[in-house]
């Protein structure tokens, strides 16, 4: 249970660290659509390349972001097979009812690989250095626009920010709560489906129970110091563009000119 | 049958850069039938050390022998059961685990989990209910619709039901008024005379000095002292190096200068003994 962490984030002091997180989640929600652009080993090279480079610059060890791609590896490896064996055109160099391996297969299954790969990288690299809360901050900004169409934004963002918060809270009190009852000779561990299933009910009675009051205390808690829903909210963390956002933002454009130029067109 | 922490040492999430040590090398042994206090600071490890005497945390490094069984960093979930029947533990504000319909089925279901038939659980549960000083007509009454201190008694009535040899107890008077905290401690002391083990972490010394005929002071996850509490608080300076508190009787006779006590009192009772021997004289 302690190695549940939400989100994944890693303290660490690097450049990618000090960037602006609305930066940083606009530009990997970005590199999701500029990969595409991508179509020849050259520019592949490019991508991976400027991929790895990112990756350095967090300064945290190989492992963690393997930790990023293991969970997913298989899904990936299938969907390359997929295209290994499904792709036509180009030379055939096996063949076996519905399924080929060709030229086109291979090249392809190889770009779906890296593709997918360096998505999954990159979006490590943006949930390892910044906060959750900051990520949730950053959503705020870029739902702003929205408030055109009276859609609730500040309401949202305080949602975001009170689930992330009191997620390690739930954490404890699941724990504890199972311990107790552990003590009382409850049994998590063993038994059937069913007997399982029966067995969660002294554990999730309490927990509604205690989240409820816990959400009851947070309100009574908030209005007792005059917060008074979206009207002019000030803030603790303020976003702040830097010369890092400048390097973050200069580098993504380098990486969409190279792209734009040496992609078949 | 004696409780016996051979060298237990435990470690928090070992391996990760969040690892932190929580009892280091922790030897001693209590005797059965012993009213046991744990003391020492927030984070001294009094609740680690707790959460080992039913096997909740099992050690990293060395065995504790309780109630019958091996605790060893091997030892698996499996098999727990057994020592879980015979040595229990009461969290801190353990009126959170309660989750049944009505209070009775509540204090029943420990009874049920440790082989109990329903008709036995139930009238154990009944019996407990009274004992722990509730009306019965809140048998059938949902759990929830109750105060926080009828709660409290409800949740541990729910352990007592099953009558474990030895009880932990996590600071069970915290939050409760001052008459229903001593009608607790009263119930716990009789329970021991009864002949069973009590192990209460707490940090009210007058608890301590009142009821425990044994005390384990921890520091830093380290077992720091073990011995009775009038050893304990008689040596002054130790405690204040220590930064802990002493029982109100004790200071008050402290303060009384001119007066001579051949025994620290420790209690109310044995301070009124003293100055009334002073007066006397």
């Amino acid at each position: 249970m302690n190695k549940i962490l939400i989100g994944r984030y890693i303290a660490g002091d690097s450049i990618v660290y000090k960037m602006d997180p609305r930066g940083k989640l606009v530009a990997t929600i970005l590199f999701i659509f500029v990969i595409f652009l991508a179509n020849n080993p050259a520019t592949y090279a490019i991508l991976t390349i400027f991929s790895l480079v990112a990756v350095a610059a967090t300064k945290l060890k190989g492992k963690v972001f393997w930790d990023g791609v293991k969970p997913i590896i298989w899904l990936i490896l299938f969907t390359s097979l997929l295209q290994l064996f499904f792709t036509v055109g180009g030379k055939v160099y096996w063949q076996w009812m519905m399924l080929a391996v060709s030229s086109y297969g291979i090249i392809n299954a190889i770009y779906i690989f890296i593709r997918f790969t360096l998505i999954v990288l990159i979006s490590t690299v943006m949930t390892v250095t910044t906060m959750p809360l900051e990520i949730a901050d950053a959503i705020e900004w870029l739902l702003t626009p929205l408030k055109l169409f009276k859609v609730p934004v500040d309401k949202i963002a305080l949602v975001m920010s009170i689930a992330l918060r009191f997620v390690p809270t739930l954490f404890d009190q699941t724990f504890k709560i199972m311990n107790a009852q552990r003590a009382r000779g409850a049994d998590f561990n063993n038994g059937g489906l069913i007997t399982r299933a029966k067995a969660i009910t002294p554990l999730l009675v309490p927990l509604f129970i205690s989240s409820l009051e816990t959400a009851i205390d947070l309100a009574t808690a908030m209005e007792s110091r005059g917060y008074r829903g979206d009207q002019g909210r000030t803030r603790y963390r303020i976003l702040q563009w830097s010369l890092y956002d400048l390097i973050n933002l200069v580098y993504f454009i380098i990486l969409v000119i190279l792209l734009l130029i040496f992609r078949t067109h | 049958m004696s409780i016996k922490f051979q060298k237990v040492s435990y470690v928090y999430s070992q391996g990760s850069p969040l690892e932190k040590k929580g009892l280091d090398n922790v030897s001693f042994e209590l005797k059965d039938n012993s009213f046991t206090a744990i003391i020492g600071h927030t984070g001294s490890g009094k609740s680690t050390l707790m959460q080992h005497f039913n096997a909740l945390l099992k050690p990293t490094s060395g065995q504790i022998k309780i109630a019958g069984s091996l605790i060893t960093p091997e030892t698996t979930d499996k098999h727990l059961k057994k020592l879980r029947r015979h040595v229990s533990l009461v969290f801190q504000f353990p009126e959170t685990q309660l989750f049944e319909n009505t209070v009775l089925d509540d204090i029943a279901f420990g009874p049920k989990n440790f082989g109990y038939d329903s008709e036995k659980a139930k009238a154990s549960a009944q019996m407990w209910l009274d004992r722990v000083g509730l009306p019965k007509d809140i048998a059938n009454r949902s759990p929830f619709e109750l105060s926080g201190g009828q709660m409290r008694r409800v949740a541990i009535a729910g352990v007592l039901a099953y009558e474990p040899e030895i009880l932990c107890l996590d600071e069970p008077g915290v939050g409760l008024d001052p008459r229903a905290r001593a009608k607790m401690m009263q119930l716990f002391f009789e329970y021991q005379k009864a002949g069973h083990t009590i192990i209460l972490v707490t940090h009210n010394m007058d608890d301590v000095a009142e009821y425990a005929d044994d005390v384990l002071v921890m520091e830093k996850g380290r077992l720091i002292k073990h011995d009775v509490p009038q050893k304990i608080f008689n040596d002054r300076s130790w405690l204040k190096k220590h930064y802990l508190d002493e029982p109100r009787a004790s200071l008050f006779a402290s303060q009384l200068t001119n007066y001579t006590f051949t025994d620290l009192p420790l209690t109310k009772k044995e301070l009124i003994a003293g100055i009334k021997y002073n007066l006397r004289k």
